[in-house]
């Protein structure tokens, strides 16, 4: 009963926050990216309110329990995963003015195929990171008030479209930074709790010789694995489309940096507790679902206070539901209504609509997985496609349009071909299925090599304002230079 | 010897030493001239040294601890402070390592930028 008034104030909370955003977005520009005004430790807070999904708060505690030690490195490599973005592309990014993905390739490399090409693999990545979302939250609401499947998925799509229509970003960037805070304090009290309950039991261990707290144990292959899904988290974040509109609301270069410090930390802090949650979860042999982190708190601590610390960890789950559904929802309808239907806030409206109603209809139809699996296939596709294209267009002047589109093809259209494989005809056996459900070892460097080789093969397809965006890309703003007159497109 | 010293005029022999530019070094990067794109390219060399130096020491950590693991086979049921190893560093000490390593990154890249802007601005 608890937690059903926890989920419902919850979702209320959201909608509230958002609505008082709605007198603040007026204008487009508003609407997108919050009219940059947002402080660093907000932003921060937003970041991590928005990057920590269902993935983070449910399915790593679920694989960690399931798969053991190995499943460590998921966690890691979300984290670490904003090192690389810090030290390769935090601050060039933001000084590109770029709103999101799209626009960066545009102008990079000042094409329109690629800015094409880029946003179909945004609202495929975008789609295929909602999905799963969608189908936890059916996941949780069923093991909460037992009802079915699809009416948690409907409730958390209806009130994100709700949010994100009647709000956009800025309401967005202050639901988000709650939202951090929320789902940190939903972890952690209860483990509080669930450790004083261990503690009391006398310190249960795992049963003595169980393999499954050793690293490269469990699976087929678990060498290529774990190498693959290092590839994937590491390289993938810095090519999610909902982590890069927030470096927008960074007021310069030098914000955006400190901004991704700052998150760092707070994703460092919330990524030591599921690994706890695993841990104990294996102790007192509970069954191997992404459900563990809502069942453990009852199952430990028991009576009213467990009641009240399983409604407190089902708020957080879909605090995560929320936010980062609503962070991809405002990316994929970005640029669906910017690339496709022409741009404006009605088509923006409208492309809300299509962003969500998609992945909710997929989450009903495809094969359901475990939420940090499908996820961490998103990161896989990032990995194989924007990565190289930020890091190449950033660093390599010689970078040209027709290395950029062959690479995106090759990398992106591999990597989606590998994870559909998974998804509808999965789940496979042998090497196939390791290859395909942890494609990035191979999709990266296929990726980055074809946009090397045809870059050098095509010397005449270099961008003529090259060196100006390099200007504009590297110099600090407190230097007074031509940076070029390109501005992301009026929406 | 007749009391004072005789004076002699003190003056820089180098008479025709190269004057200052008369506009700042930002002209020579906004009109791309070949010194001012010699300065973009340090700066941008300069800066994706450091970042190529930070991802190589992450995966030389990220990406030996799996090959330690396989190579050490004693090291997967290591101890350390009582718990497992590889689970003190993943699910521990690795975290803080990112943020301390991060912090050095944005130092030094600011560092960076503030000497090329230094550098721009000098008259």
């Amino acid at each position: 009963m608890s937690s059903i008034v926890a989920i419902v104030s919850v979702m209320l909370a959201a909608v509230l926050i958002g609505a008082f955003g709605i007198r603040m977005s007026r204008t487009t520009s508003d609407f997108y990216v919050a009219s940059r005004t947002v402080s660093p430790l907000w932003n921060a807070s937003a970041i991590g309110g928005e990057y920590l999904s269902a993935a983070s708060f449910l399915g790593i505690a679920g694989l960690i329990l399931t798969y053991g030690a190995d499943m460590l490195w998921l966690p890691v490599g979300w984290t670490g995963g904003y090192l690389v973005l810090l030290v390769l592309v935090s601050a060039p990014l933001r000084r590109s003015g770029a709103y999101t993905l799209p626009d960066f390739a545009e102008a990079r490399l000042e094409s329109m195929a690629v800015r094409r090409l880029s946003s179909v693999l945004v609202v495929l990545i975008g789609w295929l990171y909602l999905m799963p979302q969608f189908q936890s939250a059916g996941l949780v609401f069923r093991t909460i008030t037992g009802a079915p499947s699809w009416a948690g998925s409907l409730l958390v799509a209806v009130v994100v479209a709700v949010n994100v229509l009647s709000g956009g970003m800025r309401s967005i960037t202050f639901v988000q930074a709650f939202q951090y805070w929320l789902k940190l304090t939903a972890l952690a009290v209860p483990l509080v709790f669930m450790l004083l309950a261990w503690w009391s039991d006398g310190l249960p261990s795992l049963a003595p010789g169980d393999p499954w707290s050793l690293p490269l144990h469990g699976r087929e292959h678990p060498v290529y694995e774990t190498y693959s899904l290092i590839l994937a988290t590491f390289l993938g974040t810095m090519g999610l489309p909902h982590v890069l509109v927030r470096f927008y609301t960074n007021p310069d270069g030098r914000a955006a940096r400190r901004t991704t410090l700052v998150v760092l930390t707070l994703l460092g802090a919330f990524y030591l507790m599921p690994a706890v949650y695993g841990f104990l979860g294996r102790v007192y042999g509970l069954p191997a679902t992404d459900t563990v982190v809502i069942t453990l708190p009852g199952r430990l601590v028991g009576g009213v206070v467990g009641e009240l610390l399983t409604a407190l960890v089902t708020a957080g789950a879909f605090a995560a539901f929320l936010s980062t559904s609503s962070g991809l929802t405002v990316s994929v309808a970005g640029v669906i209504a910017q690339d496709i239907l022409g741009g404006g806030v009605r088509s923006f409206r409208f492309a809300t609509l299509l962003a969500v109603v998609v992945p909710f209809g997929l989450a009903g139809a495809a094969r359901s997985l475990p939420v940090a699996t499908v996820v961490g296939l998103a990161f896989a596709v990032a990995a194989s496609s924007f990565c190289p294209l930020l890091v190449l267009g950033i660093w390599w002047r010689r970078l040209t349009t027709a290395g950029a589109l062959s690479g995106l093809v090759a990398g992106g259209g591999l990597a989606c071909g590998a994870v559909l494989a998974t998804i509808i005809a999965g789940p496979h056996t042998g090497w196939a299925e390791a290859l395909l459900a942890q494609p990035a070892a191979w999709t990266v460097p296929v990726s980055f090599t074809v946009m090397v080789v045809v870059s050098l093969l095509t010397p005449s397809r270099v961008p003529p304002g090259v060196a100006r965006t390099m200007v504009r890309l590297h110099t600090p703003e407190t230097l007074n230079v031509d940076r070029g007159d390109w501005h992301p497109r009026a929406m | 010897m007749t009391g004072k010293p005789r004076r002699v005029v003190v003056t820089s022999p180098r008479t025709a030493a190269a004057r200052r530019p008369r506009h700042p070094l930002t002209r020579e990067i906004d009109e791309q001239t070949q010194l001012g794109e010699v300065y973009m390219r340090s700066l941008v060399r300069t800066q994706f040294r450091l970042a190529l130096f930070v991802c190589t020491v992450l995966a030389c950590v990220i990406g030996g601890l799996p090959l330690l693991f396989l190579l050490v086979p004693e090291l997967r049921a290591a101890r350390l402070l009582g718990l497992p190893a590889p689970w003190v560093v993943l699910a521990g000490l690795i975290y803080p390592a990112f943020v301390v390593g991060a912090w050095l990154y944005v130092r030094q890249a600011e560092r960076n930028e503030r000497d090329f802007a230094d550098l721009m601005e000098r008259r």
